[in-house]
């Protein structure tokens, strides 16, 4: 499986853990990713709040810039998900957008050859085309013992990107579970940790990030996973000041789905960026982490029901 | 926050336009898109937001707006490199609009230094050149439209 690769200014630097650990998780997996040459920047949310044709155009360099061979362009980054996705819709959305951004590319001689092309985030790559079960199938590791507050933010999800439930979503759920690990019940998975807002307003940002750190912690979590490098960020390096701010007290570890991947695949955590984290995952990694599968959980007896040969419409639920 | 936004909304149909475009209540927005896919008209609200700020940037009636200043910091470094420089952004933002919040975000970003996770350097593209001729194109037909 080859794709063309959009990995997003963030994973050179702040999110350099997720870089490792995707290229290491890549591999093994047999996802090829080739990176475009010389992307730039999606524009983040600067563009398209100050000039939109020029939002679309930065965007639309990238596209242009895709090899011939390929068409499913792979991004990490939610922000740089949602930047591509919505360049590639305006672009095929009739109008005289396409006319106006083919005359930009070609002041700086490139071309956008537009039809076929489409726009993934890792999550869904590694989710749906992979596959849960070929990932656990390859599991030496589980992540067993782990109780993991699965965090999708906003945009890996929204605005409907059809590979999930835009505000209950479930994938990084059942991929962590093919991993071993406990999911906790997170019901703030899809809501915002606030964005560029950590840089600009405490006001905004800090209840935002406390929020979503008490409702993990309320869980039983011993650690957050998520598949958005500005997530991660926000969670993990503001969390001192939202201890401070608030007077609380939270330890919560926040690393990428990619890491959790790789630790179960049996990787050393080194190799995989853990350690870069702010907040240490290795307490939690050491002990948390158990090489023993946890007792299947007692479920609630409840009385089967049966199906009878009158009962109708509902076969094949009741007689499972 | 001046307005919420369905008194914002309110007032675009009131015909407030100046009123309107004066509220710094879109650059609250960081484009979440829950109201997007929750709207049971389907109001694509962050797209209104977006639209509103740059009406408001485009009309000068954007007041002096923390959000403003960060977009403008965010394109100025774009423009330069190519790409995003997060140290090259913080510091700019915070030297030019706010220098006293620079003092109080060090130890957030000594902490992230001491990981490796800040680049010292801009890491700029291959050809800026052409990226740069790419959006005063843009901006040139944005003006003629």
């Amino acid at each position: 499986m080859t794709y063309a690769f959009f990995p997003g200014c963030s994973l050179a630097h702040s999110a350099s853990a997720y870089a490792d650990s995707i290229r290491l998780v890549a591999e093994r997996l047999g996802l090829e990713l080739r990176e475009i040459d010389d992307w730039n920047c999606c524009g983040a949310t600067a563009y398209f709040a100050t000039e939109l044709l020029p939002a679309y155009a930065l965007v639309a360099r990238n596209l242009a810039l895709l090899d011939g061979d390929l068409d499913q362009v792979v991004t990490p980054c939610s922000l740089c998900y949602v930047n591509l996705r919505r360049t590639l819709q305006a672009l095929g959305g009739g109008g005289n957008l396409r006319a106006w951004v083919d005359d930009a590319l070609a002041a700086g001689g490139l071309s956008y050859r537009g039809a076929g092309l489409s726009v993934r985030h890792l999550l869904d790559v590694v989710v749906n085309d992979v596959g849960v079960d070929s990932i656990a199938a390859k599991v030496t590791r589980p992540l067993y013992g782990l109780r993991v507050a699965p965090y999708y933010g906003c945009l890996t999800v929204r605005p409907g990107t059809g590979f999930d439930d835009p505000e209950q979503p479930t994938s990084l759920d059942k991929l962590l579970r093919s991993l071993g690990a406990e999911v906790v019940d997170f019901s703030l998975k899809a809501d915002c940790c606030g964005g560029h807002m950590s840089l600009i307003s405490a006001e905004v940002a800090y209840p935002l990030l406390r929020r979503l750190l008490q409702n993990a912690t309320d869980q039983g979590a011993d650690l957050v996973v998520t598949a958005c490098p500005m997530c991660q960020l926000n969670l993990d390096a503001y969390q001192q000041r939202v201890n401070r701010h608030f007077g609380t007290s939270f330890r919560l570890p926040v690393l990428f789905f990619t890491q959790a991947i790789g630790l179960a695949l049996g990787m050393s955590p080194k190799a995989l960026g853990i350690g870069k984290e702010i907040v240490p995952a290795s307490p939690v990694l050491e002990n948390r982490w158990s090489t023993e599968a946890p007792p299947a959980p007692a479920r609630p007896q409840r009385a089967r029901r049966r199906a009878r040969g009158t009962s109708l419409p509902m076969r094949g639920v009741g007689d499972r | 926050m001046d307005h919420t936004p369905s008194r914002l909304f309110a007032m675009i149909q009131a015909g407030l336009r100046d009123e309107v475009l004066r509220s710094n209540t879109p650059w609250f927005c960081v484009a979440c898109y829950y109201c997007t896919v929750r709207c049971p008209q389907e109001v694509p609200v962050t797209d209104l937001m977006y639209a509103l700020k740059r009406l408001s940037v485009q009309q000068g009636l954007c007041g002096q707006v923390d959000g403003r200043d960060f977009a403008r910091s965010f394109v100025g470094t774009v423009e330069r490199y190519g790409r995003s420089f997060e140290l090259g952004l913080a510091t700019r933002y915070y030297f030019t609009r706010r220098p006293l919040r620079l003092l109080r975000l060090a130890a957030t970003g000594l902490g992230m230094l001491r990981k490796g996770r800040v680049g010292l350097r801009p890491e700029s593209i291959r050809d800026v050149k052409g990226l740069r001729a790419i959006l005063r194109r843009a901006r040139a037909l944005s003006g003629a439209t």
